[in-house]
């Protein structure tokens, strides 16, 4: 059927793509210098790629407008760094309360750190937990919030996220969560650059692991959307009585959707601990939440590619290519007003209001980057149509 | 028991500031459907027009021109508050209720990194409102005058406003598009204008809200109105969105249990103060999914 | 007697002091085109919702094929409150939502048509196909039941091409001209695999040529596909052409029943329909 055939070549497409992007970045990140601004774009565009995507799939693909993202990141990015600081370094981390209530480190149980199967299944499997765990609090929360409506359940979503926040910040947790101090020294992407004997680093793979995970997850997500599960996902958000009538449990798929959006924003804020080099509760306010949504709305509510355009789009205009002018800047022995710090956001905000303002839509629309290739259909069809009807 | 009076009448005061937060997000939301995200932050650029006004309208401090900048303060808000609704949500009237709010975060962002810019970042220290910040003696603890009278204002304003909604043209007009924007289009109501008339209202309030609440809690920093706004949000939803007495309901709800909650003896109490309002929020909304006075909303099929 | 595949008993549904539905019995038999008529605001469409589990009944029981599928009874608030008749001849509570409802056997269109309008026509047969499908999100997402998938797509394409709808297959829904929209609405029911099919107001802003084809297109799926159909239609010349017996609605209340004939000499229907002439539409 022609209908599987496209999407035959479209996997196709996409698995050639994947390779390129990652040989790509391996390529650039050992012939550039590791201090250019570009690689911290990648990697922080990886990971909010994912969050981006796992939201677009709750907010664009289910319908469900929900605002907890960065309280699952939150949960994913301490699971993930109570379970891989090192044992060695836990009285270090955690010298406030005497060392930690947990005594192993999951890297530690597989060799340790410095090992790589250590670091490799350890990290892993602390990624994967981590997803698990933001998972289960999305259906702890879901059976009472999904019930409601629209603007009531991002404001629920919204709290609970809050709630987490201050739950991890409290001190009387502080044996396990450290309490409102970051927790460190856990395996970080450079923790990935190949070293030889000597210390050396021989091959820089620390922009591709973000990317690996990433494009693994976003292939995932897109599979799913595809399948029989995302149109029914689609079926919701287009119409809620209809799909119930065409005998979509609606309470068992939002909460599907919820949670394996929640599961990926669990992993991505695994990725961030990894980015940031530390897990700590004040990063992941509501504002990181709006950041990700303008992220999805400015890319296409209900386009995959879109979330991962703007991403990269995002994240370079602000941590790169606007810097300049966050510094003094002298033109012919003339200072050019305006510039000095904070001018950079001023700006950036002021791109951003002209991009909503004048896309409507997104960047994208609900279309993905293939389509844009495709040849339009032709209007002839519709408009016979029409004279029949 | 001086103790309780005192949490007392801190958390009704802070209620009440908040409540005047609320109802600019209440009544926007009832009109256009729309949470608007940067209402906080005008609250918080009142807030530092206020520092700005005043220091630069006089080297010494006199009643006179801390009263003349608390004006230019609230007519400068107003503009600000009906700017933004004709720049940022006016030519999206037609798009996607997604992208209006979208549209209100970028504005919250402009709002915030402007401020950050201007100030360099550092938290400003409100001025001392002559009388508002003089101290009296209720129940053995020094307190504010502006903590006894936000109340009352409060009150007198609440009232005001629903006097106005219930009983003029333009409040009319207003529950006509709250109840069906198109409809009263269609009767010939000047949808532009009530809309401006709102967020004029809103800003107002806000200001208002900003003054008592700064002098109260002093120090302004750029991300200062993120909270209020967003518990004022909270407490709009507490009280049912849309409807005005639920705003202020609520916010004194949230004002009051928040101060107490913050003085309950057990160890990290502090920390729980905006979580508390949250859980508040989602046991609230378990029971009542529209909030405590909030229209149910059916589906019609 | 013929056996039935619907069976409504005093069916009362009561909106506060408001009673849309007042004691409704009836039936639809294995194979036949049963209409439910009456001026508007009769409670008709509010019977479909309690059939199809919208609402939830205040009073009576529905069963599918003699299996219960709702059953309520006055409760808490509505004890003192209610005014419909049969007080206490329901004990049980058989809630089942819409979608057991449909996997039951009961498809439905809606009076303003509800597609998915953002899917093709070929997604929204497809998404049909979705609850009957031998899957969970694991095996869906990775590709492990192939067979499944190639199957819901061969039969949904199948119905399309049947309801000479597949040369449309990759039309935006709601692009589709109105009468197409209605006929792919119809095409979705089907594709759930109904026993009975409820039809709401299928003919509503059909000119004669399009009711006339729509007639002849609900007797052919009646047999194709082994179907009961229960239909609300303002649309007199198909009401009377198509259905085997006419319940007539009226306040709430069953008026009338039995063959066109009858229905169309009772008094009591005239008075009804003329009493608000305006708004019959034929």
């Amino acid at each position: 059927m022609i209908q599987t055939k496209k999407n035959k070549t479209g996997a196709f497409l996409g698995l050639v793509a994947a390779v390129v992007v990652l040989a790509l970045v391996v390529v650039l990140e050992n012939t550039l210098p590791s201090t250019s601004q570009l690689f911290i774009v990648l990697k922080k565009g990886a990971v909010y790629s994912l969050v981006a995507v796992s939201m677009n799939l709750l907010n664009g693909f289910t319908g469900l407008f929900s605002l907890g993202q960065a309280g699952f990141m939150l949960l994913g990015a301490y699971t993930y760094a109570i379970l891989t600081v090192p044992v060695a370094q836990k009285d270090t981390v955690y010298y406030l309360y005497g060392g930690s209530a947990l005594n192993f480190s999951l890297p530690d149980l597989f060799g340790g750190v410095d090992t790589p199967q250590g670091l490799i299944l350890g990290v892993a499997l602390a990624i994967l937990l981590a997803g698990c765990v933001a998972a289960l609090f999305a259906w702890l929360i879901g059976l009472p919030v999904l019930r409601l409506k629209s603007d009531y359940l991002a404001i629920a979503t919204l709290g609970f996220a809050e709630i987490i926040r201050a739950i991890f910040q409290w001190q009387a947790l502080g044996p396990v969560t450290n309490g409102a101090n970051m927790i460190t020294q856990i395996p970080t992407f450079t923790s990935f650059n190949i070293k030889n004997a000597d210390g050396e680093v021989i091959l820089r793979l620390s922009a591709f692991v973000p990317f690996l995970v990433a494009i693994l997850c976003i292939a995932v997500i897109v599979m799913l959307i595809n399948s029989s599960y995302g149109r029914a996902f689609k079926a919701i958000r287009e119409d809620e009585i209809a799909a119930e009538a065409m005998g979509i449990n609606l309470a068992k798929h939002k909460m599907l959707s919820f949670c394996i959006s929640s599961f990926f924003a669990g992993v991505g804020g695994a990725l961030f601990a990894m980015y940031a080099s530390n897990a700590q509760a004040k990063v992941y306010t509501s504002t990181m939440t709006y950041e990700i949504l303008l992220i999805v709305v400015i890319g296409g509510i209900g386009s995959v590619s879109g979330s991962c355009i703007a991403t990269f789009l995002y994240v370079a205009a602000s941590e790169w290519w606007l810097r300049f002018l966050d510094s003094e800047m002298w033109i012919f022995g003339v200072k050019v007003p305006f510039l000095r710090t904070g001018f950079r956001m001023v700006v950036f905000s002021i791109i951003i209001m002209i991009v909503v303002l004048f896309f409507r839509r997104g960047l994208m629309g609900d279309k993905e980057l293939p389509d844009l290739f495709r040849p339009r259909p032709k209007k002839t069809a519709r408009k016979a149509g029409e004279h029949n009807g | 028991m001086e103790f309780f009076i005192s949490t007392l009448l801190f958390g009704i005061s802070v209620g009440g500031q908040y409540a005047l937060i609320a109802i600019g997000y209440t009544m926007v939301y009832g009109i256009l459907r729309l949470i608007n995200f940067a209402h906080g932050d005008v609250f918080m650029v009142a807030g530092l027009m206020g520092i700005y006004l005043t220091s630069s309208l006089g080297a010494y401090l006199s009643p006179t021109t801390i009263l003349v900048s608390l004006i230019l303060v609230l007519v400068l808000t107003v503009l600000l508050g009906f700017l933004i609704e004709r720049v940022a949500y006016k030519p999206l009237r037609t798009a996607p209720r997604m992208s209006v709010m979208i549209s209100a975060i970028g504005v919250s962002y402009l709002l915030q990194n402007t401020a950050t810019y201007v100030t360099g970042g550092q938290p400003m220290t409100y001025p001392a409102i002559p009388f508002l910040s003089d101290t009296i003696t209720v129940a053995g603890t020094p307190i504010k005058w502006v903590v006894i009278l936000t109340p009352f204002l409060v009150v007198i304003l609440v009232v005001a406003l629903t006097q106005l909604i219930n009983h003029t043209k333009v409040g009319m007009a207003m529950r006509a598009v709250a109840k069906d924007f198109e409809t009263s289009q269609l009767m010939g109501i000047k949808i532009n204008s009530v809309i401006s008339t709102t967020f004029v209202i809103g800003s107002a309030l806000a200001a208002l809200g900003s003054m008592l609440y700064f002098t109260t809690y002093q120090a302004v920093t750029p991300t200062a109105g993120a909270m209020p706004g967003l518990k004022a949000f909270v407490a709009a939803v507490f009280g049912g969105i849309g409807s005005i007495p639920g705003a202020v309901i609520g916010a004194f709800l949230i004002g009051i249990c928040e101060n107490f909650v913050k003085v309950l003896p057990f160890e990290g109490a502090t920390t729980f103060v905006d979580a508390f309002t949250f859980a508040l929020l989602i046991i609230v909304l378990v029971f009542k999914p529209t909030g405590l006075f909030g229209e149910k909303a059916t589906d019609k099929v | 007697m013929a056996e039935n595949i619907l069976r409504l008993e005093d069916v009362t549904m009561q909106f506060g002091g408001v009673v849309a539905v007042n004691n409704l019995s009836l039936e639809v038999n294995r194979g036949e085109i049963v209409a439910l008529i009456g001026p508007n605001g009769a409670g008709k469409t509010t019977a479909f919702n309690c059939v199809t589990g919208v609402y939830e009944p205040t009073n009576g029981r529905v069963s599918l094929a003699g299996e219960v599928i709702v059953e309520n009874h006055p409760q808490g608030k509505m004890k003192a409150m209610y005014q419909g008749e049969n007080n206490g001849k329901y004990t049980g509570v058989v809630r089942l939502t819409p979608d057991q409802i449909t996997r039951k056997g009961i498809a439905r269109t809606f009076q303003n048509i509800r597609l998915f309008g953002a899917l093709t026509v070929f997604e929204n047969v497809l998404v049909a196909k979705h609850m009957r499908a031998k899957q969970n999100f694991l095996t869906a997402t990775f590709r492990l039941n192939r067979a499944e998938e190639k199957r819901m797509r061969e039969e949904s394409m199948a119905l399309l091409e049947e309801q000479g709808l597949a040369h449309l297959k990759d039309e935006v829904a709601s692009s589709l001209p109105y009468g197409l929209q209605r006929r792919l609405e119809i095409a979705r029911a089907l594709a759930t695999d109904p026993k009975l099919l409820l039809l709401d107001e299928p003919a509503a802003g059909m000119n004669p040529q399009e009711t006339q084809e729509l007639t002849d297109f609900i007797r052919q799926i009646r047999t194709e596909y082994d179907l009961s159909v229960f239909m609300i239609e303002h649309h007199m010349d198909l009401v009377m052409q198509i259905s085997d017996r006419i319940y007539v609605l009226d306040f709430g209340r069953l008026i009338s029943q039995g063959t066109p004939e009858v229905v169309q000499n009772d008094q009591r229907v005239i008075d009804a329909y003329l009493g608000v002439a305006d708004d019959a539409e034929d």
